[in-house]
């Protein structure tokens, strides 16, 4: 627990100050907690459940976006490592070249259920997001996009030499 | 500081990139501890990422997301000095919230 993976390493203290710093100014110490109060939790009942249970590529996206048909596309560009050395964090980014991208999924076919995460996008965002993901074993992962109601998708085999079903 | 989120915007030309570390266990339900005891599920179900109130990006994790998630994107428009706000809620119902000003 002492160490987050990634952008700063050390005591929590340490972190602290660093994020502080970043932000920059005093006003920036002050007003988080103020949004923060504003801030409500998203809503749980919106998740997916079912789309996270499912063991297959074409059951999962039924539950996901109502359509299993999905189309390989050159549009969706998808960077995966060859070789991930250990399963339990595999960094995985998906970048779509097409317009009105309104939800986007990665999906690993060898895990025990083949979800790994998935994202709605609203009108301005980029189709672009990179996230870490767990495998289990070696498996082929898949970055989905959908676009006015279609999927298109890229594919690609990641070697795991550790699993990381963790 | 057990539900932490660190979240780090910069805003270059049109478009605003956001960086996010979530502190979460992040447990899938498939790991047994020491004892041999199976470690329950424990994951974040929804994030949501906010730039002045309005949702810039919704997140679904499953069990297959790693611990302490990590996660990157742009969005066009933001200034410096807006705010954006992370809140999450995972699948025992905890949640957290968090907020920062573009730089």
């Amino acid at each position: 627990m002492e160490q987050i993976n990634g952008l700063t390493r050390g005591s929590p203290k340490r972190r602290d100050f660093l994020v502080a710093a970043a932000a920059g100014t005093a006003a920036a110490l002050v007003l988080p907690r103020f949004a923060s109060a504003a801030a409500a939790a998203p809503n749980a009942s919106t998740y997916p459940a079912k789309a996270f249970i499912q063991k297959t590529e074409a059951a999962t996206l039924q539950a996901m976006f109502g359509t299993s048909t999905v189309t390989a596309s050159p549009d969706v560009k998808m960077d995966a490592p060859d070789i991930a050395e250990n399963g339990a964090v595999v960094p995985i980014s998906f970048d779509a070249n097409a317009k009105n991208v309104t939800g986007a999924a990665i999906l690993a076919i060898d895990n025990p259920f083949v979800m790994a995460c998935a994202y709605k996008i609203p009108a301005g965002t980029n189709p672009a997001i990179s996230s870490r993901v767990k495998l289990a074993k070696t498996t082929q992962v898949i970055s989905v996009v959908e676009v006015g109601g279609k999927l298109m998708s890229t594919s690609k085999q990641v070697k795991v030499t550790l699993g990381g079903c963790g | 500081m057990a539900n932490q989120i660190l979240v780090h915007a910069m805003t270059s030309g049109d478009t605003t990139t956001v960086e996010a570390l979530v502190k979460h266990p992040m447990d899938s339900g498939f790991v047994k501890d020491a004892a041999g005891k199976i470690i329950p599920a424990h994951y974040i179900e929804v994030i949501e990422f906010t730039h002045m109130g309005k949702i810039v990006l919704t997140g679904y994790w499953g069990p297959a997301v790693s611990k302490n998630p990590f996660i990157k994107f742009s969005f066009q428009g933001g200034k410096s000095g807006d705010p954006i706000g992370v809140s999450w809620v995972d699948n025992k119902g905890e949640t957290a919230t968090t907020s920062a000003n573009i730089m």
